[in-house]
């Protein structure tokens, strides 16, 4: 089979990013997809804060004195880290930025339902990051990500409302995003666009929204509590007045487990459309990914007390919790064995998003494995605290949703700017990423089954090879990500134009044109089929 | 084919008159209506998960501690409670009557309904302010000042914090409220509501209802369980 066609076309003279010149344009606009540009440069800019963090992490890591900062530092920059990561990019990565700009899109709308509220969400996020950013400049939290009491209400001597508040206000911009989600996908699709004719990216959001409705205010209400104690003293949380640190623990995990679905959905969401459309073929199973992607989004609320199996729990409800921690792997697995089975005997073709789509597969699927491991009660307790864990939840994370993150936005780049990206220099960076995730937190989950402990900066010399490796590692991750931010500036504007279709695929996003009109569509379409439907594409393809 | 041609006139007349009040990115008012409707409607999902976990917290210490919850509970005006709870559902009455007046288009009656309702929601402001002021003046508020008799004085402090952590939310709230009223009092006096176009003031009543339906719960909560004992 011949390449894919990256063919290049003549761009439509009035699209969305010169329809309307200067800042103004910008910084007022009610255009989703502009906001969704807004966006990703802001997320871009914690990404470079939170990964400049983990930087200096390992480079303190390579050996094993404390060479470069005390234990204080240290403590606040993989608590920085953490928090620049989470709160700041992964949670919005995928929903804000390619959310933003496709789901309207794929629903076949002019734009999300509430147009303000969208633009509003972004001022909102960037306050929010200005508070945190503030904190930080001034010196930091050192209560790791967790604010686990009563560390961060008694002891700690660091700037913890402030970030406290700035994640209360994150929350904010957050629900307005899964709000105007859920009632785009409900009340804006296009004629005959029925809900099981919807792409499964649209499906993913949709959980996720789901998640982001019900968790965040709990989170909202956490911080507050959180605040409310560390000022006023009032009780809640602290023993010695009767009241009880679980309760804190309690209600920051039924946010925070559920949050790493908002990290990863969007993400499996993102694969289920780079899967059928580089084997070419029609997705496997399209109604059990869907309803995976619900109940994923159910059982996430239902599984967060696996992260206090150490903290003192009843030993009947760890077993439910650890019980119902293993059930987030069938809806899990439900999606793996569909992506296989839709690669099973496709036209596959080795572009730069099908690249890091299979990355993704293969790593979330380690990091869902080792996620089953914990979920069994002895081996958490074992490893509990330890670099599996990190290595657990950077497979998901970092292997998980950054890939998807980097594959939708290597899949959609052509669409959004209308420009072609170097396909050599993209298929590089999806290797180097690949392998510079795997050397360095492969090795972590060696270092924690052997017991290195989180959250030090010391250790014992006979972990070093191994840190070492991780911290190579790691340079070449960074690498990795430098070369697609080099590239995607330079095709901003040496880019060859893409045509509207460049990748030859299916979707109603590949309809319009590339750039889309600022209205999505000329005339609304009407849908009449599903959303892979790839025969039906190669015949018309033919036909023209 | 008269009489069709001037109902067609009639019909371009009126989705011409909706359209003025319809944002370019619906295809039509009912779906502007209905994609507001649920809006609000999963806005206040997330408030009752916010509300949530302060009521989670509640439930926890008032069965760990009841006795001193108890006896906390009686420190509680109750007659100003049960007033304010009165004044608060003839405020979601006259919230409701506001709505109704605004599909009907009858701007006055919209005026009064809302000015009525404000003025319940100050009533229910001003009382609340005033409890506030006494548990002061009491010593009831916890920090330094506190001082409440018996052993389980921090458990009762715990009852006082959650006591205006969540009727001060709640008051928060009824403010934001009156703001949205307001806004809504200013449109109604325009005359911008009316059979085709009433979003806003629906929204509105949904969101007066929801904070109503709140102190429904609180008020028992708070102030009667225990109190037969």
């Amino acid at each position: 089979m011949d390449r894919l066609p990256r063919e290049t076309g003549e761009p439509p003279k009035v699209h969305y990013l010169n329809a309307d010149y200067g800042i103004r344009s910008w910084l007022l606009t009610t255009d989703h997809k502009r906001i969704g540009i807004l966006y990703l440069i802001s997320i871009t800019v914690f990404f470079a804060i939170g990964g400049l963090m983990a930087v200096l992490i390992r480079m303190e890591l390579a050996t094993p004195e404390g060479d470069l900062f005390q234990s204080d530092m240290y403590n606040r920059l993989f608590t920085m880290h953490g928090i620049m990561m989470i709160f700041y990019f992964l949670i919005p990565s995928i929903p804000a930025v390619l959310g933003n700009f496709l789901i309207p899109i794929m629903v076949g709308a002019r734009d999300l339902a509430f147009p303000r509220l969208n633009l509003l969400s972004w001022y909102i996020f960037n306050i929010a990051g200005v508070f945190t950013i503030w904190a930080l400049v001034h010196g930091g939290v050192d209560t790791g990500w967790t604010f686990y009491t009563p560390y961060s209400t008694r002891y700690s001597n660091t700037h913890v409302v402030a970030t406290g508040l700035g994640i209360f206000i994150a929350g904010f911009s957050s629900i307005l995003t899964g709000l105007n989600f859920v009632v785009t996908i409900h009340r804006m699709r296009a004629p005959g666009l029925t809900w099981f004719r919807l792409p499964l990216f649209v499906w993913s959001l949709y959980a996720t929204s789901l998640i982001i409705i019900l968790g965040t205010p709990v989170l909202a209400v956490t911080v507050l509590l959180l605040a409310a104690e560390r000022v006023f003293g009032i009780g809640i949380f602290d023993p010695s007045l009767g009241g009880d640190p679980l309760l804190f623990q309690h209600l920051f995990w039924f946010y925070s487990h559920p949050a790493v679905y908002i990290m990863v959905l969007p993400a499996m969401g993102v694969v289920s459309e780079i899967v059928p459309a580089f084997a070419r073929k029609k997705i496997f199973g399209y109604r059990f990914i869907a309803y995976s992607s619900v109940a994923l989004a159910v059982l996430g609320f239902l599984v967060w007390a696996h992260h206090m199996f150490v903290a003192g729990m009843s030993i009947y409800a760890a077993a439910v919790f650890s019980a119902l921690s293993m059930l987030v792997a069938v809806p899990s697995a439900i999606k793996v064995f569909n992506w296989t089975a839709t690669l099973y005997q496709g036209a596959i073709s080795w572009e730069t998003p099908m690249l890091y789509a299979l990355g993704f597969i293969g790593l979330f699927t380690m990091g869902g494995l080792t996620g089953v491991m914990l979920a069994t009660l002895g081996i958490d307790v074992h490893v509990h605290d330890t670099y599996f864990i990190i290595a657990h939840f950077h497979y998901i994370m970092v292997g998980g949703a950054i890939m998807g993150y980097l594959g939708g936005l290597h899949y959609w780049w052509p669409k959004i700017t209308g420009k072609l990206y170097p396909r050599f220099w993209s298929r590089i960076s999806a290797m180097v990423i690949f392998i510079g995730f795997n050397v360095t937190f492969f090795p972590q989950f060696i270092l924690g089954y052997l017991g290195m402990p989180r959250r030090y900066h010391v250790y014992p010399p006979e972990f070093q090879v191994l840190n070492v490796m991780s911290s190579a590692g790691a340079t070449i991750l960074g690498v990795g990500y430098l070369i697609p931010l080099i590239y995607f500036i330079w095709s901003m504007r040496y880019g060859p134009h893409a045509s509207s279709n460049p990748w030859g695929v299916v979707g109603l996003e590949w309809e319009t044109t590339s750039p889309p009109p600022t209205e999505n569509f000329e005339t609304t379409p009407v849908v009449t089929r599903g959303p892979y439907e790839y025969t039906h594409a190669e015949e018309t393809a033919g036909a023209r | 084919m008269h009489a069709d041609a001037a109902s067609s006139a009639a019909a371009v007349a009126a989705s011409g008159h909706a359209g003025a009040a319809r944002a370019h990115h619906f295809d039509s008012p009912v779906q502007q209506r209905e994609a507001a409707t649920l809006g609000m409607w999963v806005f206040l999902v997330t408030e009752i998960m916010f509300f949530g976990g302060l009521f989670l917290a509640y439930v926890i210490y008032r069965s760990t501690f009841p006795h001193a919850f108890a006896a906390a509970s009686h420190e509680l005006d109750i007659v100003l409670g049960t007033t304010n709870t009165a004044v608060l559902i003839a405020s979601s009455l006259t919230m409701a009557l506001a709505v109704r007046s605004a599909q009907l288009g009858r701007r006055l009656s919209v005026i009064l309904c809302l000015i009525l309702t404000m003025a319940l929601g100050a009533v229910f402001l001003g009382i609340k302010a005033y409890e506030y002021h006494h548990k002061f003046v009491e010593g009831l508020v916890p920090g330094a000042g506190f001082h409440f008799p018996g052993p389980e004085a921090p458990h009762a402090a715990m009852f006082f914090c959650l006591y205006f952590g969540l009727t001060g939310l709640h008051a928060l709230h009824m403010i934001v409220g009156e703001g949205v009223l307001t806004v809504m009092l200013v449109m109604g006096a325009k005359g911008r509501f009316g059979p085709q176009y009433h979003n806003p003031i629906e929204c509105a009543g949904l969101y007066w209802h929801f904070v109503d339906i709140v102190w429904i719960f609180l008020f028992p909560l708070l102030y009667l369980i225990g109190r037969h004992g």
